[in-house]
């Protein structure tokens, strides 16, 4: 190979570079998101886990139930208390701050959804 | 093989009439109706309930018993155009329920419920020599609910839909903004969001309970179905009150008081002749 003595390392050099985010950031996720759970209540209409996986297909669910079957009643039960399938008038009495609940984690992971174009976010 | 012309053309027309005739028959005999009786039959269809019933705006209500709720109103305009203040406090309430935008520009303009001339209310009335209280009094008006609804069958999405109580509502989700809604609608009830809606409302004074819309969007009177849906009368019928100027029910109910109000009164309709069977009854 002619000029073998420039190209390899050249090329050495040129992956490290491209690879660099890989290797500086080696073992560490960089900061997970800490989205403020509320207060006063502990329950919320899914567990936990659930919640965090599907609570878009969940708030789609209960748009079609509402809109198109005209299902708008309290039917929504955690423990004792009933509450109305709806994101500005069941979620986000409890989870008051979208700033710092619903943002933390979408911005986190880069999600714009169009919730807050029509929807009104609490007074922070 | 040696067949001759005339039984080639005896077996091609014995074809042709099997393959044209026969779906028909055998969809008769599985159907067990003639396509007349069945058309007939057509209107009281137990699977589309609230879709095919035409009940009171037709007038054969005794004939094809509706089933399902048909929500309506009666608009005693007697009792309004005594009190033009009180139709304004009618509009000024339902657009602060609801969110809807003030843009001082015409061509921005939305409106869910509004005062109109009666000329433009109602176009196929004749207007000669008008009374008194006709010429100097407007009209409220606002989304018909029509039980043939000409903008749910020109929406491509599904945005605009007929509810089971036969409310015509929007899921702004899906609406893409056409506009072919606006343009089926004979009465001028939609609006088109140009802009930002939110740039047109006191966003500290909204209403937090109601999502606003956003820009790209077709809008219009929703029947309150977030309140009916409560078990509240419409805002525009609460602001009423005991005037009793605006009378919401079940249509299809012949004991409810708007059938009892429609059966007491005159009453007439917006272009009856657009075929659309608009829910909202005058009485002029």
């Amino acid at each position: 190979m002619y000029d073998g003595g420039k190209i390899i390392p050249g090329l050495i050099i040129f992956v490290l570079f491209i690879t660099f985010p890989i290797w500086y950031n080696r073992g560490n996720a960089g900061t997970v998101p800490q989205p403020e759970l509320p207060k006063k209540y502990k329950q919320c209409v899914l567990p936990d886990a659930d919640m965090r996986a599907e609570h878009m297909q969940l708030l789609n669910r209960w748009r079609d139930q509402v809109l198109r079957d005209g299902d708008w009643g309290f039917d929504v039960k955690i423990g004792d208390m009933k509450y109305q399938k709806s994101l500005m008038n069941t979620c986000m009495q409890c989870h008051t701050s979208k700033k710092k609940f619903c943002d933390r984690c979408h911005t986190y992971a880069s999600v714009k959804p169009y919730c807050w174009d029509c929807h009104v976010a609490p007074v922070e | 093989m040696d067949t001759k012309r005339r039984n080639f053309l005896k077996i091609a027309g014995a074809t042709t009439l099997a393959g044209l005739g026969g779906p028909a028959v055998v969809e008769r005999l599985v159907s067990g109706t003639s396509p007349a009786q069945a058309r007939a039959a057509h209107g009281e269809h137990p699977a589309s309930p609230g879709a095919k019933t035409h009940s009171a705006a037709s007038g054969h209500e005794e004939k094809n018993a509706p089933t399902g709720r048909r929500l309506g109103m009666v608009v005693d305009l007697r009792k309004l155009r005594k009190q033009p203040e009180l139709m304004e406090k009618i509009v000024h309430a339902c657009h602060a329920e609801h969110n809807v935008p003030h843009f001082p520009n015409k061509k921005d303009e939305i409106k869910w419920i509004w005062r109109t001339e009666f000329d433009k209310a109602f176009a196929e009335h004749s207007d000669y020599y008008k009374d008194r209280m006709t010429k100097a009094g407007d009209v409220l008006v606002f989304c018909n609910h029509c039980d043939e609804p000409p903008c749910v069958k020109a929406c491509p999405t599904r945005a605009t839909f007929k509810t089971k109580d036969g409310i015509v509502a929007m899921d702004y989700h899906r609406c893409i903004g056409c506009r072919f809604c606006m343009a089926a609608c004979p009465y001028g009830s939609r609006s088109f969001n140009w802009r930002d809606p939110r740039a047109g409302l006191d966003m500290n004074h909204i209403n937090r309970h109601f999502p606003t819309r956003m820009r790209g969007v077709v809008e219009k009177c929703n029947f309150c179905a977030e309140r009916v849906g409560l078990g509240k009368p419409p805002k525009c019928v609460e602001v009423c009150g005991s005037t009793r100027a605006m009378i919401f029910g079940d249509l299809n109910d012949p004991d409810s008081e708007i059938r009892k109000v429609l059966r007491d009164n005159f009453t007439i309709q917006r272009k009856p002749s657009a075929g659309t069977h608009p829910s909202v009854f005058y009485i002029v």
